[in-house]
């Protein structure tokens, strides 16, 4: 079981919950199984989003396995300069 | 279109071209001579990217008209280094990392030389006071004025 | 094929030496080739018509004078690049930005273009254009633009991240909330609490090379793009879809890139050029001027910040707030959300909320600038917290790092940090010399800490060993700032050969895989990453050719110290061999010997700094003057010294910049009143001092040589670092920049001093 936590504009489509439980072993599972129960997220994950596993920023790899029990944040994906 | 045949001398060598009478000397250097390491960054005079040598005094190309250089000598980035050797102010620029993305680096090279031959022994305030009409946006200047320290002692050794 | 990515405690050789860049002598001899430094044959000169109007509905262009002049090749006005976005409306901004459509949206926003044969022709071109405008009501101040009476600049923009969803449209783009704990309450608990509202103004990146590309587009739809470009894939893709070109049949090179800074991470003019050069089915060169680049491109937001920080007397924060408010320009952004969550990033707080607003104005779209966001919400947290240690009577550095964010911290912005150096970046600035020293009259001392996210992405890099045992290295994101000199370097330290045997090259898109753009600081994170795994994948052949030319088995062969070595009692008679050797037998032992890698390079590590400055301010004038500068930062592995050095030193001086005198200036009627260099005043050399480094290094736990992104970081600090210099010198709060001489005149004389 992982926790997943949103921020920012994402709570707002995710009915405005700070965390929800999930079950998921890699990124991609864990996204396409929130889009099924959240839809308007799905917005978001098109425009691109970026997954926080334990601290470390993940923006493109969706192959990326979660470790069970890992803190998981869902961020807006960010810019640079 | 009225135009001009400017009769100049480039970096030591006769040349000459002809060019529309309100083009500037920065716009025929790159576009008619093709001296491209004469740089725009603003066409106004404000940030010294396409400093030259005109009979030896330091002017921004792009404040020059083209016609006016006919007669007189120039001297740009292209003509620094002597054969296979570097001018001094190159080697320590390249040493010193006094360059990022290196677009300012003719205009600073050629305001450096021109310091330089006036003053062999200038002060900190001095470099900085006569490279203040160089903009360089990567380096915060520190660099290139420890690279101007540096060849300035080198050419006093010879 | 995948690689572990983890720290390893490698030893090195060649890592961390200050060797010579391998593109100096091109660059100090006018070589080098830049953006506008490319011709092909038959060339046209393209220029763009820009509206003198902040905000106004485009009624008629009538481009027929235009098109019959002599030595017009091409005219292009917005209809003749039809909107093949698919309903993508992101897409659909970055080509209304290019070429208005219907509505110019700003003060230089494109409305027409030309091509002809020469300079003199294409300016004649665009002023035979006749454009019918019909001026609409404008807003260019982001407080202002929030108002319910503004004048709403997109009828489809409604506020996301509010409930309900709004109804009518507006110019707030979306809400965006980050945070955690109780903050009411913890503010309940302060013994002290400190409110206060900042204000920054607009700035430009301000690269000295203006934006140019060189474009070719044939009648078989295969195209030529030379750019200056900060991403040459991304420009690509971008120009690619925005004009209906197939992506392969685009090439796009990337030129010697004359400063960046986020500025040349996105398309602005490039697809007008290529559908020029379709029209004229010749070359087009479109070079922007410094007034376009003023007027059209990438500035930063202008903001306005309210802070609020509670804290007990013993030091400790019981709860931090802040709303910001950022100015994006004509299209919708995320700068106000990336303020959001950088705003209180240093920080171990158990109550935080900070809530960032993204909002339009007419003003041209907002681009990156290193560290993008960062820096202004930086100035108003880092000013507050000065102001909050000076109530409870601590030092601000003790008080800041009492508070720090350590490993096991909870970011403001979610997740949880790993090993972190905003603590070692604290006790370093306060153990440095320059805290310690005197200061005179009119002077005063400031500090402030900044933090920024660094990315890694999508990379990829070609290894290729010549016959002769050189080595030519292809990567694919942009050098902006001496990184060839840094992939050199670890290239070569895999090899274990010389640094002088290996050429860097960037490769142009047809030519490598895709490598995101060369921002958020992964420059030398993530092609270094791919450069190692790239360069061990070549040692692994150097072992099968090495074995192939000792007929042995390949498992009884090793890479050592830049040779192969036979192991064990059967071949120890064997000599090694170095890569020069088995280079020279390539077309025998099996052909070519080349590395490859492509990696998704995550984990970039986040990265912080802290900066001490000292001013001196001239009470007569206002003007203030930086007498001396400090920058502590984490680099986790500086590779190349004085390019780590050089980022933490250019970021400085574009903060101080932007501290003391930068802002774009507009007037009520909503044009920008100082489009050039000599009103936008960037800092020059007489204005600076010798700008004093520390790099740190921790480690980043996902790389394998621990190295950080240096890029953005040190733009983030000097704003409140010298706001808090400049209040302490003069005994007054300043909360507005740039504290330009008369804004620092105006707060004396409002406090009666």
């Amino acid at each position: 079981m992982l926790k997943v936590g949103f921020t920012g504009a994402l709570r707002s489509s995710v009915n405005g919950h700070a965390q929800v439980d999930a079950q998921a072993s890699t990124i991609r599972e864990l996204l396409s199984g929130l889009v099924q129960r959240y839809p308007d997220l799905a917005e978001h994950v098109d425009q691109g989003i970026a997954v926080a596993l334990d601290g470390e920023i993940y923006r493109d790899d969706w192959s990326k396995p979660i470790p069970d029990g890992s803190a998981v944040f869902l961020l807006p994906r960010i810019q640079g300069g | 279109m009225s135009g001009f045949l400017v009769s100049t001398k480039i970096n030591g060598d006769a040349f000459q071209f002809a060019c529309p009478s309100e083009e500037t000397l920065l716009d025929s250097l790159r576009n008619r001579v093709g001296l491209t390491g004469v740089k725009e960054g603003c066409g106004t005079g404000d940030c010294g990217a396409c400093s030259i040598t005109l009979d030896g005094s330091l002017v921004c190309s792009c404040l020059v008209l083209a016609a006016e250089a006919d007669g007189r000598e120039i001297g740009t980035v292209e003509g620094l280094s002597d054969g296979m050797k570097l001018h001094p102010l190159q080697e320590k620029f390249i040493e010193h990392a006094a360059l990022q993305c290196g677009i300012c680096t003719p205009g600073f090279l050629i305001s450096a030389k021109a310091l330089l031959e006036k003053n062999p022994k200038p002060s900190e305030k001095e470099i900085r006071y006569a490279l203040a009409g160089n903009l360089c946006r990567c380096t915060g200047y520190d660099k290139i004025v420890r690279a101007v320290q540096a060849a300035a002692k080198e050419m006093r050794k010879k | 094929m995948s690689h572990d990515t983890s720290y390893t405690k490698q030893k090195f050789k060649l890592i961390g030496s200050r060797v010579n860049r391998p593109d100096g002598i091109d660059k100090v001899t006018g070589r080098a080739r830049y953006g506008a430094d490319a011709s092909a044959p038959g060339q046209l000169v393209g220029k763009v018509l820009r509206s003198p109007h902040a905000h106004a509905l485009i009624k008629k262009i009538d481009t027929t004078k235009a098109e019959k002049l002599p030595g017009v090749k091409a005219v292009i006005t917005s209809a003749d690049m039809p909107d093949l976005t698919g309903g993508n409306r992101s897409m659909l901004d970055i080509l209304e930005n290019c070429m208005a459509r219907g509505r110019a949206l700003y003060d230089g926003h494109a409305v027409a273009a030309v091509a002809a044969v020469d300079e003199q022709t294409a300016r004649q071109a665009l002023k035979l254009i006749k454009v019918t405008y019909k001026r609409l009501p404008h807003v260019t101040d982001v407080d202002k633009a929030m108002l319910p009476g503004a004048p709403v600049i997109h009828d489809w923009v409604f506020t996301s991240g509010v409930d309900p969803k709004p109804e009518k449209a507006s110019n707030v783009v979306q809400r965006n909330q980050f945070g955690h704990g109780d903050v009411e309450a913890g503010f309940a608990e302060a013994d002290v609490i400190v409110e206060k509202t900042f204000k920054t103004e607009q700035t430009h990146q301000g690269y000295i090379e203006p934006h140019a590309c060189l474009a070719t587009v044939g009648p078989d739809g295969h195209g030529d793009l030379w750019v200056t470009t900060q991403g040459h894939f991304h420009f690509r893709q971008v120009c690619a879809a925005l004009i209906g070109m197939d992506v392969a049949k685009l090439k796009v090179t990337s030129s010697e890139i004359g400063g960046g800074f986020g500025g040349k991470t996105h398309v602005w003019m490039e697809p007008v050029a290529l559908v020029l050069a379709r029209e004229a089915n010749r070359p087009v060169k479109l070079v922007m001027s410094r007034e376009e680049v003023f007027k059209a491109t990438g500035p930063t937001s202008s903001t306005s910040v309210d802070v609020k920080i509670g804290a007990k007397k013993n030091g400790t924060i019981t709860a931090a707030a802040a709303e910001l408010r950022y100015q994006g320009g004509a299209f919708p952004g995320i700068w106000g959300m990336l303020g959001a969550m950088t705003s209180f990033a240093c920080y171990d707080l158990k109550n935080v909320q900070s809530v960032g607003y993204d909002v339009i104005c007419n003003r041209p779209k907002v681009a990156a600038y290193r560290a993008p966001s960062a820096p202004m919400a930086a100035f108003g947290i880092e000013s507050t917290m000065d102001l909050v240690a000076e109530e409870i009577g601590m030092d601000p550095v003790k008080f800041r790092i009492k508070n720090a964010a350590k490993e096991g911290t909870q970011a403001s912005y979610g997740p949880v940090y790993g090993p972190i150096g905003i603590g070692p970046t604290l006790k370093a600035a306060q153990n440095h010399p320059h805290m310690k020293a005197k200061l005179r009259k009119n002077q005063g001392r400031g500090m402030a800490c900044g933090f920024w996210f660094n990315f890694g992405g999508q990379t990829c890099t070609d290894l290729n060993i010549g016959v002769d045992g050189t080595v030519s290295l292809a990567v694919g994101t942009v050098d902006v700032g001496g990184s060839r000199a840094s992939l050199g370097l670890i290239a070569a330290e895999e090899l274990g050969i010389e640094y002088e045997q290996v050429k860097v090259h960037i490769a142009d898109t047809a030519s490598l895989g895709h490598n995101d753009t060369t921002e958020g600081s992964r420059g030398t994170f993530s092609s270094g990453m791919a450069t190692i795994f790239a360069a061990r994948d070549a040692k692994d052949e150097l072992c099968q050719r090495a074995a192939k030319m000792w007929d042995i088995p390949v498992s009884a062969v090793a890479w050592k110290e830049g040779k192969a070595v036979a192991k064990g009692k059967r071949h120890n008679n064997l000599a090694p061999l170095t890569l020069k050797e088995i280079a020279a037998k390539s077309p025998n032992t099996g052909g070519p010997i080349a590395g490859h890698n492509e990696v998704v390079a995550d984990g970039a590590g986040v990265s912080f700094a802290s900066h001490i400055c000292d001013v001196e301010v001239d009470p007569e004038t206002g003007a203030t003057k930086v007498i001396r500068y400090t920058v502590v930062q984490d680099a986790g592995k500086a590779i190349h010294p004085d390019y780590v050095e050089g980022q933490f030193q250019g970021g400085a001086a574009q903060g101080i910049g932007w501290a003391l005198n930068e802002e774009y200036i507009y007037g009520d009627d909503g044009l920008l009143q100082n489009a050039g260099f000599l009103d936008y005043r960037i800092p020059v050399c007489s204005d600076l001092p010798f700008i004093d480094t520390e790099i740190l290094e921790i480690p980043n736990p996902n790389h394998p040589y621990g190295i950080r992104g240096v890029g953005e970081t040190s733009i983030v600090p000097p704003l409140a670092a010298i706001g808090n210099a400049v209040s302490n010198a003069v005994g007054v709060r300043m909360t507005h920049v740039p504290m330009s001489p008369p804004r620092i005149l105006k707060a004396l004389d409002e406090a009666g001093v």
